[in-house]
């Protein structure tokens, strides 16, 4: 499985926000089975997330507003990477910036970090949260120039999507001719919790809904990589988006349902053609 | 490799099931969670069908007891009071019901190195968390006195065992059925005296009493801290926690795994629950 220069065991990845720090899924013996772990979010300052209630559930899915509750770059590289630095884990450092120069300042540091596979930028936090706004397909392609200006070449940069069929393929395109090795359909939905603050969807409920993203952005670009995510639980739900052209697929909601839900779906994969 | 003190993710039986007062007392078997459980530890556990999986938040619940040993192999007890779709599910399992639980998840009281005296604190359900830890503080030889409180009858649990459990209990009662009438904080002052660490267990509003009576009369206090939880399990970064760190620095912490027992004074009350 390549991505880039990058060598994964398995097309099995977590969902970014939905593994914890690495360790609570190695309390279950759940991170080394995974092709790789990817990080929640994390912004160059420290942020102290939204204010509770932060999840709630909806039938087949959960409806959250976390605030990309992170400790900041240099909290991250002094007191996360390294452990997974040490545990050799192929980790994914998911990345949000409020301009492109934080954007660029967050791929230069961990592009020079030891423990860092790549980067996955998100893209599709909605603008509320006082995130650089990259609903335009262009906008997102200058941060993933403004990511990739200082990486080292050989570190891949993913892109993160909301799964918004409307102008995907527009944006995957885009995108990719900015420099990014792949593309990951979808993220959460745009959603509203019950008080009215704005919210992700996540969860079986928009698997219908990331599967289409994949299916249309393979349909008209059949040669760039996609990773697909969005309410997978089962290894039958990853297959069904490795046959609609994703080449692995991420796992969310349903590690904080179950977190051995990643390990399981990659050993059940394991030696099946892709 | 995950260490004898790790959590597991394990399939259990329902073996027993009871009505106590309000309350359905569940006896599960759980190999694995009963031999790592420590007392004010917890499970997480999975609701409703699992084929498909159409309820993904999970529901956190106290362990009230375990046996380590048994006829049905090791076992562990939950207490729950049946308020929204999941707790009410859980509550109508019947013997022979299989269940997917996590646990023992959370960080677990502190005990003491030194026979101390301890005041154990337990309001509605929450207190069913403190007898394992009762039996616990005993065999290291600390005085065990306890107070329950409840807002009626049917919501006051253990009020029995606990004068196996301790060598002294008060208890009080919104309605005044059992024991004196009023609540944790009106009847803190009382027993507080000679107390050198306080564990509690229950609302938000009686941790704070038992924190705030802990610092009055220069004794610990251990709080365990319900928040709402979505995975229990430290992945979610959903059940915020306001804390103040040991470095005297404001922050939000995981109640699910920086918690749910923390010092009482660490809690930045004002701040808890805030929306
Ligand atoms: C550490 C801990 C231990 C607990 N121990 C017990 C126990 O021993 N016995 C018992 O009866 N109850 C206990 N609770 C509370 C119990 O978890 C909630 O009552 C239950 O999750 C509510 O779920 P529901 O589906 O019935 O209600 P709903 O209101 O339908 O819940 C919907 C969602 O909100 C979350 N939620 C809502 N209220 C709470 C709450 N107060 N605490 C946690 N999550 C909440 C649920 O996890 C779920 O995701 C405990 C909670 C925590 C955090
Ligand atoms: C609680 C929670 C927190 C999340 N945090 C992030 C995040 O920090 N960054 C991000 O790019 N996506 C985040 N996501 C989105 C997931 O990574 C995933 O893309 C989305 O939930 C769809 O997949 P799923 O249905 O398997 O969860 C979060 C999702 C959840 C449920
Ligand atoms: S409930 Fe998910 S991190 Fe605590």
């Amino acid at each position: 499985m390549n991505l880039g220069s990058v060598t994964l065991a398995n097309p099995v990845m977590t969902a970014s926000g939905c593994g914890g720090t690495g360790r609570e899924l190695a309390d279950f013996d759940a991170l080394d089975a995974v092709g790789a772990f990817v990080t929640r979010s994390i912004t160059l300052d420290p942020r102290p997330g939204s204010l509770p209630p932060r999840v709630v559930e909806t039938p087949s899915g959960l409806v959250h507003t976390i605030g990309l509750q992170n400790p900041g770059l240099d909290q991250f590289l002094t007191r996360e990477l390294p452990w997974l630095a040490a545990r050799r884990t192929r980790t994914f450092v998911s990345v949000a910036g409020s301009t492109l120069g934080e954007y660029a300042d967050l791929g230069r540091r961990l592009g020079r970090s030891p423990g860092v596979t790549g980067i996955e930028v998100n893209l599709s936090e909605p603008g509320d949260l006082g995130l650089f706004d990259t609903r335009e397909p262009f906008q997102a392609a200058r941060v993933v120039q403004a990511v990739r200006r200082d990486l080292p070449p050989g570190l891949p940069v993913i892109a993160k999507l909301a799964p918004d069929p409307t102008r995907i393929v527009e944006t995957a395109r885009a995108i990719a001719e900015a420099g990014a090795d792949a593309v990951v359909l979808g993220n959460a939905a745009p959603a509203l919790m019950p008080d009215g603050r704005p919210a992700g969807l996540s969860g079986p409920a928009i698997r219908p809904l990331a599967l289409r993203c994949v299916h249309d952005v393979h349909a008209e670009l059949p040669d760039l990589p996609l990773i697909g995510t969005g309410g997978i639980t089962t290894a039958d739900d990853a297959r069904a988006f490795l046959a609609a052209g994703a080449f692995a697929v991420q796992i969310g909601t349903a590690l904080l349902h179950d977190p051995t839900t990643a390990a399981r779906i990659a050993a059940e994969l394991q030696g099946e053609p892709t | 490799m995950s260490s004898a003190r790790d959590p597991l993710h394990v399939n259990g039986e329902v073996l027993v099931v009871k009505k106590i007062g309000a309350y359905r007392h569940l006896t599960i078997a759980a190999s694995g969670i009963a031999e790592r459980y420590r007392p004010g530890t917890f499970v997480a556990v999975s609701i409703g069908d699992l084929t498909p999986r159409t309820h993904l938040a999970r529901r956190s619940f106290w362990i009230t007891g375990v046996r380590p040993t048994g006829s049905h192999g090791p076992t562990i007890e939950l207490v729950v009071e049946p308020r929204g779709v999941g707790s009410t599910w859980l509550a109508d399992r019947r013997q022979g019901d299989h269940l997917e639980l996590t646990g023992p998840l959370g960080r677990p009281f502190a005990l003491p190195k030194e026979p101390v005296s301890c005041l154990l604190v337990g309001e509605g359900y929450a207190a069913g968390a403190l007898f394992p830890l009762a039996e616990r503080l005993r065999a290291r030889s600390c005085t065990v006195t306890m107070l329950l409180g409840a807002p009626d009858e049917v919501h006051l649990l253990g009020a029995l065992d606990a004068r196996r459990a301790a060598r002294a209990v008060s208890v009080v009662t919104g309605d005044g059925s059992v024991g004196r009438r009023g609540d944790i904080a009106g009847a803190l002052p009382e027993v507080m005296d000679g107390i050198e660490v306080v564990y509690a267990t229950g609302s938000h509003g009686a941790l704070h009493a038992v924190a705030a009576a802990a610092e009055q009369h220069g004794a610990w206090s251990q709080v365990a801290v319900e928040t709402p939880q979505a995975c229990g399990t430290g992945l979610c970064q959903g059940c915020p926690l306001p804390v103040v760190g040991e470095d005297g620095v404001a922050r939000v912490v995981r109640a699910c795994a920086e918690g749910p027992v923390i010092r009482g004074d660490r809690v930045r009350w004002a701040d808890l629950g805030v929306s």
